[in-house]
């Protein structure tokens, strides 16, 4: 007899097609691989855009949720929450009142009979300067969620949803896995938020199991964070299909482009890939180079493109959205991803569906699994420009690497991961014995 | 009877539309014809007309006492066409007075007189040409965009056959010199300088609406008595300014029509002065001596240097790269990529990419459209990257054969895994 489907209640920040970096894509291909191997899941946001395919998956905005305040359960737990943030000072209050009114949180439709009951909280999603904030709120709604939901296992994607999670599990006893898709050193190198490290750090260590999407993020766990390692999973990410239509270039049409796509920041190395182009340019004057994304470095990359004298060979197109990354990666000749510390790092495989040729750093947890990639140091630039320069001249070679990736990406199948997922959850819950993963 | 001298620049540059990277290559027109013809007719309503009559009422009424003199820039003429057939009306009715005098520049209102001998001549014969067509003159007096000088650059003017020249005066370009006297360029002393008195200059173009000022509001009667109490052995007043200032950037709420529908007569009624066009003062006074500018010379801001256009990195990468396509610009046969050329040369582009007081929100970003100065450069070699593509595609342009060094893909062939093989 086909047993009774698994109920996953799911804790996630962003999702497509509203997202603002590899986060969002995961959680899609992840959830998507989940349904497909008949896991139920129910998906939690901050909040919904409407624009979401609400018809393939069961999608819950927590800025929809009325929050009962006159529940005593509710409100015993409430006090766990305070416990819970005690260290980082996010929510210091006493009673619901006061939670209310002391913490700046815009309440959007506030019942005022007799004793004040329900709250809906309102979200701004994303990544605002009120973050802390909401991550906070967004825990209080999870409890309401956890409250109402009928749910065999909890899932949460990265530090934001953690106190969600906490919460949840707190609110329906139920075994939680967090889900590492980047840690506070991915992020920000040695100068880490320590609020964040502290969320993290309590998200894994109430976790009854951690997954990572590379072993080089299940050491960051075990020695940064003092994490058990027997405890940790490794699920590699996967990558959807191609979309079904790939425009023909039609920028710079007869131009060979090399392309950087992601934040412009100090882990993702974009300063590599400048001091890079300079160097193909100097063999190669008609190569062009593109920066797409935004972040801290941007100007700095900016100038130095210009100091360097390059700017009419290295553009800037700014944050992308979907269609238009796709475009990209079609007119894209190589793609390049000199990243100095990437967890996982799926731009390369949806570089690679494409079929174009990557280039990734030995310092990305993706270079774990791939074969077909030319792998460097990110530091060193002379074997960045080599491999630039080798591929965009052979292209009998470039077309090879990209065919014999395309035929590797499209192995690496998000079904796959969802089944060693579901294997986790199996043994987490314990609801059979089960293959180790 | 001592001279004051009146010149206006008269100058609308071709704003560039927000153009993407996902542009290039697909659309060859860079222009913002909606913000552009805006902007002429914001202008025009505020400015042109109301002040082009009311030069045109005190010319009449002064019976030829009162003379103005303005530079436009071909592009700015090219917007009048366009879009302000009034205004150019306007202006023509002001040069059938005889009282006004055009003055030469470069028709892209460009920097090329730093990068270029050759554009830059080209550029002020066709300016000078579009001011024949339109007011009936030939221009004998030159003015560098923004008025941008230096010894080499006043030598090219010389060469080009120009006897009068007009440039910035400030104290740290003057030392001890008074910029009330004529001067000659110091190998050629046949080019006569006229230098701006920024003083009384500012007093109108900048301070006239300050509330804080010590002389707000000023009158003209009042402005008449600071020109006439200037040292009895000084010989000119040099009052240059951008034409906008009546009506656009001084407000005519501010009175700046009351001030100068009467300054006429308080200068030829009650002052030691008469009102002359830069080439007639250029013909009554002699020079009082040589002036030898190394350094070049501008009126922008307090530096009144280059630093508004060209010295930082974006601003140089951005002119470098544009200048590198002369060459094979001059080889094309096409008249859109020759007026793209000249439009993509106006200076103002390169002021949108200052950072100098970006963070302060000061007069530059009063003058431009982008939210920053890299959006403007950004934006600007997209546009430039386009550009390139037409240009070499028209002129023919085959690109070098590459040679690639072999310890190159010998350092390659170590990176390829072990399934690709090179040969």
């Amino acid at each position: 007899m086909e047993p009774k489907p698994l109920k996953v209640l799911m804790f996630g920040w962003e999702f497509p097609p509203e997202i603002s970096g590899g986060l969002g894509t995961a959680c899609y291909g992840l959830v998507s691989g989940l349904i497909d191997s008949g896991v139920d899941v129910t998906f939690v946001v901050p909040k919904l855009y409407g624009t979401e395919e609400t018809d393939k998956f069961r999608l819950v905005g927590a800025s929809d949720i009325n929050v009962n305040f006159s529940n005593d359960h509710f409100n015993k737990n409430l006090e766990k929450v305070k416990y819970l943030q005690i260290h980082s000072h996010i929510l210091p209050y006493v009673s619901p009142q006061e939670f209310l009114e002391r913490t700046e949180f815009d309440v959007e439709s506030l019942k005022i009979d007799s004793t004040f009951s329900t709250a809906k909280f309102s979200f701004g999603g994303k990544y605002g300067k009120n973050l802390l904030s909401e991550v906070s709120k967004y825990a209080v709604v999870a409890m309401q969620i956890a409250q109402d939901q009928d749910f065999d296992v909890i899932h949460a994607h990265d530090w934001l949803t953690f106190p969600a999670a906490i919460m949840a599990k707190e609110v329906s006893g139920k075994k939680l896995v967090v889900h590492i898709h980047a840690t506070e050193f991915d992020r920000s190198g040695e100068a880490v938020n320590q609020e964040v490290y502290d969320m993290e750090r309590q998200g894994c260590e109430a976790a009854d199991r951690i997954i990572c999407v590379s072993r080089l993020t299940r050491r960051i766990l075990m020695n940064r964070y003092g994490i058990d390692g027997s405890k940790i999973s490794v699920v590699h990410n996967a990558v959807v299909p191609k979309p079904a239509i790939i425009y023909p270039k039609k920028n710079l049409v007869d131009k060979k482009i090399v392309t950087f796509l992601g934040r412009i920041t100090f882990q993702k190395g974009p300063d590599y890939f400048v001091e890079a182009a300079k160097k193909v340019l100097e063999v190669m004057p008609d190569a062009h180079f593109v920066m797409a994304g935004n972040g801290d470095m941007f100007l700095n990359c900016l100038e130095r493109a210009a100091e360097l004298k390059i700017s009419k060979r290295f553009h800037f197109p700014g944050f992308l959205n979907y269609f238009e990354t796709n475009n990209l990666f079609g007119m894209t000749d190589v793609y390049v991803m000199p990243s100095v510390s990437e967890p996982f790092g799926i731009t390369p495989l949806e570089a690679m569906r494409t079929g174009v040729p990557v280039i990734i750093s030995k310092q990305s947890g993706v270079s774990e699994v791939l074969n077909n990639a030319i792998k460097v140091d990110f530091w060193d630039v002379n074997a960045l420009s080599d491999t630039i320069i080798g591929l965009l001249k052979h292209e009998e070679v470039s077309k090879q690497l990209a065919g014999d990736g395309t035929d590797e990406v499209h192995e690496m199948k998000w079904e796959y991961a969802a089944l060693k997922v579901r294997e986790i959850y199996n043994k987490t819950i314990d609801r059979r014995r089960s293959v180790r993963v | 009877m001592k001279k004051l001298c009146f010149y206006f620049q008269v100058h609308q540059p071709f704003r560039l539309k927000d153009y993407r990277f996902f542009d290039i290559s697909c659309d060859d027109d860079y222009f913002d014809k909606k913000l552009n013809h805006e902007i002429m007719r914001k202008v025009a309503d505020k400015c042109y007309l109301p002040m082009n009559q009311l030069l045109l009422e005190q010319i009449q009424a002064h019976n030829g006492n009162f003379k103005v003199s303005f530079s436009i820039s071909g592009i700015c003429i090219e917007q009048f066409e366009l879009y302000a057939q009034d205004v150019l009306d306007s202006f023509k009715r002001l040069a059938d007075t005889g009282c006004v005098e055009f003055i030469a520049e470069t028709y892209g209102h460009s920097l090329s007189a730093l990068k270029s001998p050759e554009e830059f001549k080209a550029q002020v014969a066709k300016q000078t040409a579009k001011v024949k067509e339109h007011f009936g003159q030939t221009p004998t007096t030159f003015r560098n965009t923004e008025l941008i000088y230096n010894n080499q650059i006043g030598s090219l003017v010389h060469e080009m056959g120009y006897n009068t020249m007009i440039t910035e005066g400030a104290d740290h370009i003057m030392d001890w010199r008074s910029p009330n006297f004529i001067y000659n360029h110091c190998q050629h002393p046949d080019l006569k300088l006229l230098l701006k008195n920024y003083k009384l200059s500012d007093d109108i173009a900048f301070r006239f609406s300050e509330r804080s000022w010590e002389s707000w509001p000023l009158h003209a009667e009042t402005f008449g008595q600071w020109v006439n109490s200037t040292a009895w052995n000084q010989e000119i007043i040099n009052l240059f300014m951008d034409y906008e200032t009546f009506g656009e950037h001084q407000w005519a709420e501010s009175g700046i029509f009351e001030f100068m529908r009467e300054l006429p007569n308080q200068i030829i009624n009650h002052s030691q002065f008469d009102f002359v066009t830069p080439s007639e003062a250029a013909a009554q006074l002699s020079p009082v001596s040589d002036i030898d500018i190394h350094n070049t010379i501008s009126w922008a801001d307090a530096e009144r240097d280059l630093t508004a256009w060209l010295g930082n990195p974006i601003q140089d990468d951005a002119f470098d790269s544009l200048y590198e396509l002369e060459e094979l610009v001059k080889k094309v046969d096409d008249k859109k990529i020759k007026d793209d050329w000249v439009k993509l040369q106006t200076s103002d582009h390169f002021y949108y990419m200052c950072t100098k007081f970006w963070s302060d929100g000061d007069v530059h970003k009063y003058f431009s459209h982008y939210e920053s100065p890299y959006a403007a450069f950004i934006n600007y070699m997209n546009v430039l990257t386009d550009f390139e593509e037409r240009v070499k595609k028209a002129a023919g342009y085959t690109p070098e054969e590459i040679k690639i060094d072999q310890g190159i893909i010998e350092n390659f062939k170590n990176y390829l895994p072990y399934s690709v093989d090179l040969k």
